[in-house]
């Protein structure tokens, strides 16, 4: 079963917690529910953006600097 | 009374008409950045226009009310729940003591306000309920709300108006990605060159991520300015004047390049040339605008801006009799 990771937010989308630091998570990697996959920086604020649920991230929908709105899919895990 | 806060959303402060008669000492009005919003959440629950209200900003909060309450939630659009049952948006909706509220991903906009009747009942500071965050002022102790705080309910009160129980579609605020944006020149688009007067008016603006309430930046083409021997005690750059107050809404474009829309909590003042300036009827229009938006300054006369102040004005005056 696949879930979506959702961002909340409008925003900047970091796969990383900053410049020069290893990707929270890469494809293929398994995450568990509430590990967080990247950030999203909106208002000089940097949130979390976390799984759901258990399983495996299959891939990032949103590249690294990328543009997001709130209710695009970041990342597919399954 | 008052509600408990599980989570606070990422930037929900207690607003409301704002604190008006300090801008000349450098404290700005503050105030819900949607006021038509905000208002209309207060109508449906039977408050005055002057009774603070939570903004929330993309990400609301979770909270429990510890008595019965009569809320509403109207702006942005947002899926509502109580106890996990959704509810509408801009109607009366009545809480039970223990009731649990919360939101769903916000749809559009940027805003979206919380009512409730007797209002947020948090101490005045120089007039005023509104959260000023840079100041450390107004709201809960001056900052956003945070886990584990008790927000304060004030007493019921009478408005004396008939009940309302729904806004009706028509009065709604519209939220578009693509927006025309009333301004009035000045007070220096003299320094602007002809192309770059041309490039402010007639070129096609993004709102980027970049905007709070605070200011508003936009990516564009950028403009030009004229030559000239920059005067005694203004920066190098062609974008820079000397010091001046800074209208509430006006325009500044650091460097030429990006245009920034002064908003509600902005600096009174400072060394940038203001080349247009929102009108006042378009202030909430801006504040409904998410990183995207394509926005054209369309400019306006006095007597315009003054005709659509007197719309606003009308409209509100049919809603609250």
């Amino acid at each position: 079963m696949s879930h979506q990771i959702i961002s909340p937010l409008p925003g900047i989308f970091y796969r990383k917690p900053g410049p020069g630091k290893e990707p929270y998570v890469n494809e293929g990697d398994t995450v568990s529910a509430g590990q967080t996959v990247g950030l999203v920086e909106i208002m000089k604020q940097f949130s979390e953006v976390r799984a759901e649920f258990d399983g495996k991230l299959e891939r990032f929908e949103i590249e690294d600097f990328g543009v997001v709105n709130p209710g695009d899919v970041i990342a597919i895990t399954s | 009374m008052a509600f408990n806060i599980l989570e606070p959303g990422l930037s929900t402060t207690v607003q409301d008409q704002g604190r008006i008669g300090y801008y000349r000492f450098g404290i700005p009005q503050g105030g819900s950045m949607d006021q038509y919003a905000a208002t209309l959440a207060n109508r449906l629950v039977g408050n005055t226009v002057a009774e603070a209200v939570l903004e929330c900003t993309y990400i609301g909060p979770k909270l429990v009310t510890e008595a019965d309450a009569v809320i509403a939630v109207t702006g942005a659009p947002v899926d509502i729940y109580v106890n996990g049952e959704s509810v509408p948006e801009y109607e009366r909706v009545t809480l039970k003591a223990g009731d649990e509220l919360k939101f769903g991903v916000i749809k559009g906009g940027t805003k979206y306000f919380i009512a409730v009747h007797g209002g947020i009942d948090v101490p005045e500071v120089l007039g005023s309920r509104s959260t000023y965050p840079i100041g450390a002022i107004g709201g809960m102790e001056g900052r956003a709300i945070a886990v584990g705080d008790r927000v304060p309910v004030g007493a019921s009160i009478d408005n004396g108006l008939a009940e309302l129980s729904a806004i009706a579609e028509v009065d709604r605020p519209v939220y578009s990605k693509d927006v025309n944006v009333r301004v009035m020149l000045g007070l220096y688009d003299h320094n602007l060159s002809a192309n770059g007067l041309d490039s402010l008016l007639n070129s096609e603006w993004v709102l980027t991520p970049v905007a709070d309430r605070m200011g508003l930046r936009y990516s564009g083409p950028g403009v030009e300015w004229k030559d000239r021997k920059q005067p005694f005690g203004a920066g190098q750059d062609p974008s820079n004047i000397v010091d001046a107050g800074y209208a509430v809404g006006s325009i500044q474009i650091p460097g030429g390049t990006q245009p920034i829309i002064l908003h509600r909590d902005a600096v009174s003042g400072g060394g940038y040339a203001m080349v247009a300036t929102v009108i006042s009827a378009d202030m909430d229009l801006v504040a409904r605008c998410s990183p995207g938006t394509k926005t054209r300054f369309v400019a306006v006369t006095m007597e315009q801006a003054l005709e659509a102040r007197q719309k606003n004005a009308a409209r509100a005056a049919r809603i609250w009799s």
